[in-house]
């Protein structure tokens, strides 16, 4: 069994509940970082353990931290990232709802660490059950003592808001975020400056994903030299994967990174394998917005070694033979997968949640749709692939967000690993249009 | 259908709730209470007319038009009147590999009305959304706080019937 930092919990009933959590341990994280740390000393742990951003930047958390600008008499937030929105990911989903007080220790652990005295957590408005959930469970923290004023008699002050979206996916971009949490349109800022100077109401702010925030209790509890010594390289600690498609058993796991993809997608103690009688065609390993690969490049990389759940390994071969770890979105596509109709479905999702403030993503994502479209519904013509080439070209890294790359990656690595099943559809427009018809030519299965 | 009152205003117990919300920004910072206040407005009218976004903009001392902008950004608020129970079903990619698309056929079948329609009887708002954060338990759709995971035809039928009663 694999050791688990998020989710060791996580079934214990009643574990949503404040004394419940407490039984198991909880809230002694938040007595040791507030009562024996100095503020300085929690980043110092954060730093030592590499966890790295859980959205799907991947970028080190606590370095990000030491970037946060502290000008004299100016307030300072937090602000936790709970918009999970990307196609095949629904880990947050599953943390917030299960274990809330996991997300709240963290958060109180992370605003004592930044100086933080005010600190938000921005959920998706769709998940509003979850929202109170998080409210009930703010609500019981505050009654012991471990949120409000002068918590544990430190003389340290916390307040915990919960802030609802309201259906965006682009505000999980996080100055869309921010502008979102301002009562505005979600629309991207241009960068610099950056958040850690200017964020929240122009005040230096740092913006989080869930799990990586929900990390921190168990960093400060074993100390970060502990948490980087699991994983693999600077791929340390654990993730949470979110699996889903045609597989026996979709749901939440957590993983050590480093677990091989072969053991996570056949073994019992995750996925256990693909549906019966079926094979794998096709995989994406990090949420929608990564490159879609096919079955025999996602189990090895191109130089013939086992693929593994890690940010390097994943990229390995960069978008050529490889694509990225992401959000942790596992979504699996069997012989009876359409790889056309799904990137049509993706791009047809980046085309919704595009916010529009930039020319190429707001008019390259619904050109794309519309081609794609008309490829799977029978009237593409061949110059269509090599037109959704030359607009996913012109759209990614020319936005000021990673939308139009988002947008972008899903059409170009379909294109790049299943050309063949696209032409298809163009030449055989009749047989392609009909329901449920799916390409049945050379497929590298697994 | 809720039907606009010519005098808008909170219920007491709903002004309450929207002076608390107001109450967690930092001073001067009351439209980052926009959101949720909105939230708000919706669970009490079911939709959002221009008198009730000028009401609220009046409550956040913002210029009306500061909310038709977000009110019209965001895909939860709506603006048209809806039925009793809005539909929120996802029609995004790992749905539709667990055969979201047969089951989203047989719902607008049984109800007889297509994507942003509602049922004559004012009971059924039919509205697509994107990824709902629940792919591993698609297909699924969404009523107000409820999830409906894992859905057939059979329980999409029981569903239906259920709340038709």
């Amino acid at each position: 069994m694999a050791r688990k930092i998020l989710t060791e919990h996580i079934n214990v009933p009643g574990i949503e509940t404040f004394d419940v959590y407490r039984k198991q341990g909880g809230y002694t994280a938040v007595e040791k970082a507030i009562k024996t740390m100095t503020p300085e000393a929690v980043v110092e742990e954060a730093k030592k353990s590499g966890v790295r951003g859980r959205g799907g930047a991947g970028f080190p958390m606590g370095m990000k931290w030491g970037f946060l600008a502290k000008p004299e008499g100016v307030p300072r937030y937090l602000v936790c990232n709970a918009d999970e929105s990307e196609p095949g990911t629904f880990k947050d989903h599953h943390l917030m709802k299960s274990i809330p007080h996991l997300l709240i220790e963290g958060m109180i652990i992370s605003s004592f660490a930044l100086g933080a005295n005010k600190s938000f957590i921005y959920v998706r408005g769709e998940l509003m059950y979850v929202i109170r959930i998080l409210e009930k469970a703010i609500e019981e923290a505050k009654a012991k003592g471990f949120l409000g004023k002068n918590i544990l008699g430190s003389g340290y002050d916390l307040e915990l808001v919960v802030q609802p979206g309201g259906g965006a996916y682009i505000c999980g971009e996080e100055t869309a975020l921010l502008e979102s949490l301002e009562g505005k349109r979600g629309n991207p800022r241009n960068k610099p400056p950056f958040p850690a100077v200017k964020g929240l109401y122009q005040s230096p702010t740092v913006v989080n994903n869930v799990e990586s925030i929900a990390n921190m209790s168990w960093i400060i509890n074993n100390g970060g030299d502990a948490y980087a010594a699991i994983g693999i390289g600077r791929s340390t600690g654990t993730k949470l994967i979110s699996a889903s498609g045609h597989i026996q058993k979709p749901g939440v796991y957590e993983i050590e990174l480093g677990v091989s993809v072969e053991e996570f997608l056949n073994s019992d103690e995750y996925c256990g394998g693909i549906r019966k009688g079926h094979h794998l065609k096709a995989l994406v390993a990090g949420g929608s917005s990564v490159p879609i690969l096919p079955a025999n490049l996602i189990m090895k990389t191109a130089a013939g070694e086992d693929r593994l759940m890690s940010y390097e390994s994943l990229s390995d071969g960069g978008f050529a033979t490889g694509t990225m770890l992401g959000s942790g979105g596992f979504i699996v596509f069997d012989e009876t997968a359409c790889i056309v109709r799904n990137t049509w479905n993706f791009s047809r999702f980046y085309h919704h949640e595009s916010c529009g403030q930039c020319s190429p993503c707001r008019e390259g994502t619904g050109w794309m749709e519309k081609v794609l479209h008309r490829i799977e519904h029978g009237h593409g013509s061949m110059h269509d692939i090599d037109l959704l080439v030359d607009i996913s070209k012109k759209i990614e890294g020319n936005t000021i967000c990673p939308l139009g790359d988002a947008a972008a990656w899903p059409v170009a690595s379909a294109i790049r690993h299943f050309r063949d099943e696209f032409m298809w559809h163009i030449t055989n427009p009749q047989e392609a249009s009909q329901p449920g018809a799916v390409y049945q030519g050379e497929m590298a299965l697994v | 259908m809720t039907e606009t009152p010519n005098l808008v205003a909170f219920t007491p117990e709903r002004l309450e709730k929207v002076k608390e919300i107001i109450a967690r920004y930092p001073e001067g910072r009351q439209k980052s209470a926009l959101l949720p206040v909105l939230h708000v407005a919706q669970e009490q009218w079911g939709w959002l007319s221009s008198e009730v976004m000028d009401y609220v903009a009046g409550i956040l001392s913002i210029e009306p038009v500061e909310v038709y902008e977000v009110a019209t950004f965001y895909t939860m608020y709506h603006l048209d009147p809806v039925g009793k129970h809005v539909i929120e079903y996802c029609r995004t990619g790992p749905c539709c590999l667990m055969g979201g698309e047969d089951v989203y056929g047989h719902l607008k079948k049984k109800l007889g009305i297509d994507a942003g329609q509602t049922t004559t009887d004012g009971l059924f708002t039919l509205k697509e959304v994107e990824c709902l954060a629940a792919c591993g338990w698609g297909p699924v759709f969404q009523i107000r706080e409820q999830f409906y995971m894992n859905l057939t035809n059979d329980k999409v039928d029981e569903i239906i019937e259920e709340l038709s009663k």
